[in-house]
């Protein structure tokens, strides 16, 4: 019989087990939960050969890989009831009973964020250019004796000053928008932004953020984004409800013995 | 106001927003978070606990793959012009350093006009409007 171990997703009051009925984790292993002091984490079992620390390493580097056990991690925290502590990709014990100490001694911290996340969600809001053509320069004529070359020059000084507004008001309007939606958000967080190659979006990325908003406020919330994109004329995608990934922090520990 | 309370009912992309209005993304209605959405959450964001099996994910190449494939390079950024975090002074201290500089200069060209015995040229305050 081979070494098992317990991946974890996610820490919550409590778990019902009619959440977890016929939901699956990563490896398609069923998932359970493991209680302790008035909490419950969903974990599954992982087999140690594919899941141990060397083979964990060199299967994280595989993004086909990497990006359905993503995914499986995702779907599983996503079912479960809010709120909940999501936890970090690849947190593993050796058995239950070390997830089961983990609630037991982190009890009240788990506690504190799970009363900081209850009736609030993660939204990400991403914006993008409006269109991809550069904003048209002023077609000024070309100086009456002027040669190529110089009209060369002075086009490409006027192409090039456009794009330089371009980018500082792109820049300006995501700065915006971010303290905008910020004042109807309870924490906000930048993200980097995204490549256009993952995106598949024709035009620059000028925010990629994220908010935890009051689950009563998110219609407002994406309304307000909506409309702030529409005055600046770029794209607004919204996403979620998000599990709070981006939000859930434990106090820190003084002196972690 | 009937507001659905936030469930795990997958990630939507808002209707009525102004993604239709730019013409680009279609409403194509309920639909996963890009696989570069949940990976950023999952790697870079969840709570950190110390697992018994010790994987630091920083450590590893995958943070190259993440750079790679998942985020803009900050170069990139920089290029585009879509770097102002970097110098925003509630979000960095490169931008402390910089208001300071900004600060400076401000004086410096006061303290010339100053000696120079000049009415202060209008000062331009920061670009970033403080108010």
């Amino acid at each position: 019989m081979t070494e098992c171990g317990v991946w974890a997703y996610a820490v919550s009051a409590e778990i019902g087990p009619d959440r977890l009925a016929g939901l699956t984790g990563v490896a398609g292993q069923p998932v359970r939960s493991v209680t302790g002091d008035g909490l419950a984490a969903a974990v599954s079992t992982v087999s140690m050969a594919e899941f141990g620390e060397q083979p964990l390493r060199r299967r994280l580097e595989d993004l086909a890989w990497l990006g359905a056990t993503a995914r499986a991690h995702h779907q599983v925290i996503e079912a479960l009831a809010p709120p909940v502590v999501p936890l970090r990709l690849a947190t593993i014990y050796r058995d239950d009973s070390n997830v089961a100490a983990l609630l037991t001694q982190r009890q009240a911290d788990f506690a504190a964020a799970l009363a900081e996340l209850t009736g609030r969600s993660e939204w990400g809001v991403k914006l993008f250019v409006g269109q991809s053509v550069a904003p048209a320069t002023p077609a000024e004529p070309d100086l009456p004796g002027a040669g190529p070359g110089l009209s060369y020059l002075r086009r490409r000084q006027r192409q090039l000053a456009a794009r330089d507004q371009a980018r500082q008001a792109g820049a300006a309007t995501a700065q915006q928008v971010h303290a905008a939606l910020g004042r109807l958000a309870a924490a906000s967080q930048l993200r980097p932004l995204q490549s256009a190659e993952l995106t598949g979006e024709v035009t620059a990325m000028l925010l990629n953020a994220t908010y935890l908003v009051d689950d009563a406020a998110s219609a407002r919330f994406a309304e307000a984004a909506a409309t702030l994109g529409r005055q600046h004329g770029v794209r607004v995608e919204i996403t979620g409800p998000w599990p709070p990934y981006s939000f859930a922090v434990l106090a820190p520990r003084e002196a972690a013995s | 106001m009937s507001t659905e309370p936030a469930s795990g009912v997958g990630v939507a992309r808002m209707g009525g927003g102004a993604a239709q209005a730019y013409g680009g993304a279609s409403a194509a209605g309920p639909q996963p978070g890009n696989l570069g959405d949940i990976l950023e959450r999952v790697l870079d964001k969840g709570l950190v606990i110390a697992g018994d099996i010790r994987v630091n994910l920083l450590d590893i190449e995958l943070l190259t793959i993440k750079l790679r494939l998942i985020i803009a390079s900050v170069d990139t950024a920089r290029e585009i012009g879509i770097n102002w975090w970097e110098t925003d002074p509630w979000l960095t201290a490169a931008g402390d350093r910089q208001q300071l500089e900004q600060e400076n200069r401000e004086l410096r060209g006061r303290l010339s006009a100053l000696e120079s015995g000049q009415p202060e040229q209008d000062q331009r305050r920061g670009q970033r409007g403080d108010d």
